[in-house]
């Protein structure tokens, strides 16, 4: 797809914009709505096996013998958490927050108003086809399902459709795009639009290799004895490295999202304006082009692919720290704009003047602020020897805890403080409950994931494990492991508060003060980004290019040498 | 970031600069730039001396092994454990299954060295030994080798660290696997190696 500002001298005629009707917003927002409330239902539940895992791990409580026959084991619980929150509760909430941003953002319909409900459709009978053999524990597999663990094969159809219906988002952003385009041959793309179109783009890269991972290893083990022929077997090595093609941009996925608001609307939410347009474009044409051929940095520990490629992919990993690096300073910036323009002096002294007391506004900044500890967390993860030591320990979740888990999950949560009382026409239940919310999210995500960090980085606790049955497990830990439970306390009052809050906002018919507008920041210097900043083949190509140099020869060398001595099997 | 950074007469500064197809970078903003480029080399510059000076490093490429052949009679793994090469140096051969290691205790002479040879028979496992920088996946079909000194006396948990598995009530599964390696003082060490 490369779409390129066409001449503007043609000989055929411009085609007319087609406008924006309010029966046009009115299909949007119902489709945006739609995937809000499966996002929140998905996070309510996710996040309550959260606190489960948590209070067995500190041997507070182990609830799982009174969740039988209903939840069989730990790891079933463990398997939603991961499904429900890290892949249901991302992609739906993303999907609902694109559908509604991008025609606005363009103010152009969707080119196919009805490929968007074919989309949430698709999406929805996906989910629910996966989350059969979830709950029957037949796909006890967690959320990143390692063969040659099989589980039952609607599993990875469910999956399989969850995705195609995200691509079909895509799709309809794409051609709308083009249509628009064509419509404006001249103008700058808006940045809104631009970065929704860059995410869903890399998106599309990024689960080639998942959906090659499915479709070609692990449907035809799993639908093998359904259909009677015999299992093919399968190379668990492949299979590894088909899914890190995809795990890695999969973080971006949720993460980009978040830098979408970030950039382009938060600074609006504190009187800022972006401060540098240009380079926010250019950060997200980084991402594109940086965020997958990076992946063998989540198999550093993996026999099997030499270490030059581990090598390799740790230099691009720390090139895709770059553009967040970049984040930190320009959204800083655009923040500061907006906090002197209110009233903020001195060096450091305008952060208290921010618009703190909005839940929206605090939310993201809160969520920004442990990004922080995420980012460097991440930095030395991806330092490839550095992360012999904490690999696959507790540290791990404590660091995503503090990515997914509070950069991109308070974000969404504070952009749903502004888009839910939209969507709805009903004023926020309350903007004191919200403020509540987000303040606790912040300090239960500080000590469960320092304490979690902690755990890993000292005492090499496993992830992953019923820890409290664990015969290793040691009285050592026993002050992080409190510290967790004081987290735990935390979160669990505010993923309740969050629940109630878009429960009571939906039913509860209050008027809104004054009508609500999507926040979207103001370029502070108002000249047109330059055009290669508003071009798609020279960072379409080179991140096509990029994937092929960093993972063809490898894949190419585990494909020829393939095996397929492993059968599926089921140990749960 | 300073207060004169941006101020409105900044701007005006220079308005030729959103001309042409460059970005105008302000002063502070091309200072950030600078250093994080400076930085993302300064993080690889610093794993490759660690990686090169220290010898600090990952599992790469090794061999490769069908599960089914674990127990013929030629393969190495048909008799997990410890094997002296010479004095202070041994190999293990350690088999990952659900759910234990086999073996699951190993005893070493205090600054002995040792190579891990370590595949997985079924599913996916791990392999951390506690307090150390041992750690690697042990997947089927694939034999991990790395090697490490035990200069300190004491037990060292090895710890699966990959879900591998649980059937509900039963009294093994996944958060019960793991061994223990035992590095002996040297006094200890003699003992045992005369009882051999
Ligand atoms: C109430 C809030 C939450 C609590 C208390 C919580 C707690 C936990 C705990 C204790 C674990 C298990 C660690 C282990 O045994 O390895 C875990 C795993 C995980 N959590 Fe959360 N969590 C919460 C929210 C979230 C959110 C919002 C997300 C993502 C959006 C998330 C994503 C994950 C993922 C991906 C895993 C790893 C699952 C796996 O290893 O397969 N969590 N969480
Ligand atoms: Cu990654
Ligand atoms: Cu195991």
């Amino acid at each position: 797809m490369s779409v390129q500002a066409m001449p503007a001298i043609g000989i055929k005629e411009q085609p007319l914009p087609a406008a924006l009707t309010a029966k046009d917003l009115k299909t949007i927002d119902r489709i945006a709505g739609i995937n809000i409330v499966v996002a929140v239902l998905a996070l309510s539940i996710g996040a309550l096996f959260g606190v489960f895992q948590g209070l067995e791990h500190a041997k507070v409580f182990n609830i799982y013998p009174f969740l039988q026959p209903v939840i069989k084991t730990y790891y079933q619980g463990l398997t939603l958490h991961g499904a429900l929150n890290a892949v249901v509760w991302t992609t739906f909430f993303i999907c609902g927050f694109f559908t509604f941003v991008f025609p606005r953002s363009f103010n152009r319909p969707l080119r196919y108003p009805w490929l968007s409900w074919v989309a949430v459709i698709t999406m929805i009978v996906g989910l629910v086809t996966a989350a059969v053999p979830m709950l029957t524990n037949n796909a006890t597999v967690l959320y990143t399902f390692y063969p040659p663990m099989l589980a039952e094969w609607s599993f990875y159809l469910g999956l399989t459709l969850l995705v195609v219906g995200s691509w079909i988002v895509g799709f309809n952003f794409y051609f709308t795009y083009y249509a628009w385009r064509k419509e404006n041959p001249d103008k700058r793309a808006p940045f809104l639009a631009l970065a929704i179109t860059i995410t869903m783009v890399m998106w599309q890269i990024a689960t080639l290799g998942v959906a090659a991972e499915i479709l070609f290893i692990l449907l035809p083990n799993a639908l093998a004895p359904v259909l009677g022929f015999p299992a093919p077997g399968l190379d668990p090595l492949l299979s590894r490295t088909l899914f890190w093609w995809f795990g890695h941009p999969l973080v971006y996925f949720w993460l980009l999202p978040a830098y979408v608001s970030w950039y382009g609307m938060m600074p609006a939410q504190t009187n800022g304006k972006m401060f540098s347009e240009p380079l926010a474009r250019l950060v997200f044409w980084l991402f594109l082009l940086l965020s997958t051929p990076v992946g063998f940095h989540h198999q550093y520990a993996d026999p099997g692919i030499p270490e030059i490629w581990k090598f390799i992919h740790m230099v691009l990993t720390m090139g895709v720290g770059f553009p967040s690096l970049i984040t930190a300073f320009t959204v800083v910036a655009s923040l500061e704009i907006g906090a002197r323009a209110r009233g903020g002096k001195g060096y450091l002294r305008w952060i208290g003047r921010l618009n703190w007391g909005d839940p929206s506004y605090a939310g993201q900044n809160l969520a920004m602020i442990l990004f922080i500890f995420g980012g460097i967390g991440g930095i030395i993860n991806a330092s490839y020897n550095v992360n012999m030591a904490v690999h696959n320990t507790m540290w791990v979740p404590g660091h995503f805890h503090l990515t997914v888990g509070s950069a991109v999950t308070l974000s969404f949560f504070a952009i749903a403080y502004w888009l839910v009382p939209k969507l709805t026409g009903h004023k926020l239940f309350t903007k004191w409950m919200a403020l509540a919310q987000v303040w606790t999210w912040f300090f239960g995500m500080l000590f469960f994931s320092n304490a979690y960090h902690t755990l890993g980085l000292l005492f090499s606790v496993p992830r992953r494990t019923m820890l409290g049955e664990a015969p290793y497990y040691d009285s050592a830990w026993n002050p992080q492991m409190m510290e967790s439970v004081l987290g735990l306390v935390f979160l669990s009052i505010s993923a309740t508060l969050f629940f109630a809050i878009m429960l009571f906002t939906w039913i509860i018919p209050r008027k809104l003060d004054k009508p609500i507008e999507m926040p979207v920041a103001e370029p502070l210097n108002p000249n047109p980004a330059p055009k290669w900043l508003d071009t798609w083949w020279p960072w379409l190509n080179g991140a096509i290019a990029l994937v092929i140099i960093s993972y063809g020869p490898m894949l190419f060398q585990l494909i020829s040498n393939m095996t397929t001595w492993s059968k599926g099997i089921r140990v749960w | 970031m300073s207060e004169q950074a941006h101020g409105p007469e900044h701007e005006s500064a220079h308005p030729e600069a959103h001309e042409g197809q460059g970005v105008h970078v302000e002063k502070w903003e091309g200072i950030w730039i600078r250093i994080s480029v400076a930085m993302v080399f300064v993080f690889i510059l610093a794993i490759v001396i660690s990686a090169t000076a220290f010898g600090i490093s990952v599992p790469g490429a090794s061999g490769r092994m069908d599960p089914a052949t674990l127990n013929d009679a030629d393969n190495p793994f048909s008799q997990p454990g410890l094997r002296e090469l010479a004095p202070g140096k041994y190999e293990a051969y350690i088999v990952a299954q659900t759910w234990n290691f086999l073996p699951d205790r190993i005893e070493v002479p205090v600054g002995s060295q040792v190579t891990f040879h370590i595949t997985a028979r079924d599913v996916i496992h791990g392999f951390k030994l506690a307090g150390t920088n041992v750690n690697v996946m042990a997947l089927p079909g694939q034999v991990a080798t790395l090697s490490a000194t035990f200069d300190t006396p004491g037990d060292y948990n090895y710890i699966c660290h990959e879900y591998c598995g649980y059937v509900s009530g039963a009294p093994i599964g996944h958060h019960t696997m793991y061994g223990v390696l035992t590095v002996l003082p040297a006094d200890a060490a003699e003992a045992t190696q005369s009882t051999n």
